[in-house]
């Protein structure tokens, strides 16, 4: 046989080429790059559009469970809003002792007034005190019993805008209290001090409840990406068998996990909106009960929504990445 | 291209499907794999094919030891290879054109010219015309030419092929055959693993047989005292 010589005298010839490899070039690799990602971005949303009652479902459990911490989210933030506009109107009452006369009110409020923690001091007669109770709390005619006017002259102080923080709030208490003709302070924050208290509790439960529903969100989309890697198990192998690198084979189940994440915030957003507008109606009523400034909560603000889509995808790539990262390694040709 | 020294394969349980075989392809070389059921053809492609690692002993393609093969850089390794298998491994949802060039794709190539390669790979087999069919709606043959076009269309130097014509009727193996034929003729490496004796006995190429996992001296085709393991 002669075969033993063709081959060795091919040996020769062939030798330079050996495994040389059809290789695109650089650029041409680097400019596929972004266009493959583009194309597996938009395939992996036509597979979820293939099975639009799975991917609707799946997209709402999502959608439910990123609904909850926004929401609850949303409502603290116009809680904490509301009593901030309050704080602002912090005002402390000096309530005078009776034997004062309007002469050394006057003095006191003047003097007062030259402080420069103080924006304004407003003085409120015992006498257009007495007045007004008679004619608004429904005690009148019990009030015109009385001999004396039981009600002391008031100065309402209110701290300027630059010193309005506690610590200074406090030293002015202080120094107010040292003035002789003063009966008592009264600093009319206790119960937004209170408020605040449970506000803060609030924000600790949200974020409890935020973290347990981004750890659920992460197991709905692990789960599922978990199914979509098992029906595509042959698919995986041959990309394997054919020279498919892990990152190539991850990608449209990344980009799964994206589109999952997108669609489950949008309907989150949805979902909390649909609920403010249910609830705003009722709340207006509430308030309008309190006093004549309307209090809405109004729509979903941009920048919540915003967070609330960007955590959403984050949420969706990270618990694609987790379950891809487990279930691939475990399919390999055999 | 391909080099084996003393190279064993044991699978946990402790069955030896190689023990000890030692063997050289060289370049451009066509060779046949036979032995019966059993004997460690299929072990012998995986090895190369880095679907399973050598027990003992080296595999050595193209230069390259695959001992030392990681698995980031197996992928680009598996590229340089065109690996066709008995039952296909297309993948059914994707039309014959896209099922042909996903390696093409898979190495980042322009769509322009991912065309124009599938076009010559699907020509060369004779398929051009189903390039938007689906593979289920081919026949049997027809899918094996769709899975050949589909290890040439990025010109690996090496073509492994695991029973390629174990589902087909005699004619049909034969026009398979001629293909690997074909793409020998210029200057891709070829290994065939098949049952089919007859058929290689007409083909003037080299026989490696395999018997309990072992080397049998080598014979090639067209030889009278050429006998059928077991």
């Amino acid at each position: 046989m002669v075969r033993g010589n063709t081959s060795s005298s091919r040996d020769n010839t062939v030798s330079s080429v050996q495994l040389r490899q059809l290789k695109p070039s650089f650029s041409s690799r680097f400019k596929e790059f972004f266009i493959r990602h583009l194309q597996v971005f938009f395939y992996s949303l036509g597979l979820l559009s293939r099975s639009p009652f799975a991917t609707l479902m799946t997209a709402s459990a999502l959608g439910i469970a990123l609904a909850l911490p926004a929401g609850l989210y949303v409502i603290l933030d116009h809680a904490s809003q509301l009593s901030g506009d309050m704080n602002s109107i912090n005002q402390i009452s000096l309530f005078m002792k009776k034997d004062t006369s309007a002469k050394n009110i006057n003095t006191i409020q003047k003097k007062l007034e030259a402080y420069p923690e103080i924006a304004q001091v407003k003085h409120i007669n015992r006498a257009a005190a007495l007045q007004e109770f008679q004619d608004n709390s429904g005690f009148g005619d019990a009030l015109k019993a009385l001999k004396n006017n039981p009600l002391p002259d008031l100065l309402v102080v209110y701290p300027s805008l630059t010193h309005s923080d506690p610590q200074q709030i406090n030293t002015l208490l202080i120094e107010l209290k040292k003035i002789k003709q003063v009966d008592l302070v009264q600093l009319d924050i206790q119960w937004l001090q209170r408020l605040y208290a449970i506000i803060n509790i609030g924000q600790r439960g949200v974020l409890i409840i935020g973290s347990l529903l981004a750890l659920a969100v992460l197991l709905i989309i692990g789960n599922t990406i978990r199914l979509a890697i098992e029906n595509r198990r042959s698919e995986i192998v041959v990309m394997k068998l054919i020279g498919g690198t892990d990152s190539f084979i991850r990608r449209p189940f990344l980009y799964t996990g994206f589109w999952y994440g997108l669609l489950g915030s949008l309907i989150a957003v949805l979902l909390v909106n649909i609920s403010l507008i249910i609830i705003n109606d009722p709340l207006a009523h509430l308030s309008s009960l309190y006093d004549n400034n309307l209090f809405s909560l109004g729509l979903m603000g941009i920048n919540i929504s915003s967070t609330l889509l960007l955590s959403g995808c984050l949420l969706g790539l990270f618990g694609a990445r987790i379950a891809v990262g487990k279930h691939l390694k475990e399919i390999e040709p055999k | 291209m391909i080099l084996f020294d003393q190279v064993s394969k044991r699978y946990p349980g402790g069955n030896e499907a190689l023990s000890n075989v030692n063997f050289h392809l060289h370049p451009s070389e066509m060779a046949f794999l036979t032995g019966h059921s059993g004997a460690g053809k299929s072990t012998l492609l995986k090895l190369i094919a880095l679907i399973e690692r050598a027990s003992t002993g080296s595999v050595i393609i193209g230069g390259k030891n695959l001992n030392k093969v990681s698995h980031y850089t197996l992928p680009y390794l598996r590229r340089n290879m065109g690996i066709i298998f008995q039952d296909y491994q297309l993948l059914y949802d994707r039309t014959v054109f896209d099922n042909v060039a996903l390696p093409l794709i898979i190495s980042g190539f322009s769509s322009r010219e991912v065309k124009k390669r599938v076009h010559a790979a699907l020509d060369k087999v004779g398929l051009l015309r189903f390039e938007k069919k689906y593979p289920i709606t081919l026949s049997g043959g027809e899918q094996q030419r769709v899975s050949i076009a589909r290890a040439v269309v990025n010109k690996p130097a090496l073509l492994l092929a695991d029973e390629p014509t174990g589902n087909l009727d005699p004619d049909l193996s034969r026009e398979i055959m001629d293909l690997f034929m074909a793409f020998n003729q210029v200057g891709v490496t070829v290994l065939i693993a098949t049952h089919d004796i007859p058929l290689i006995n007409q083909l003037d190429k080299r026989i490696i047989q395999l018997s309990h996992g072992q080397l049998n001296p080598e014979k090639t085709g067209n030889t009278e005292q050429f006998t059928v393991d077991s």
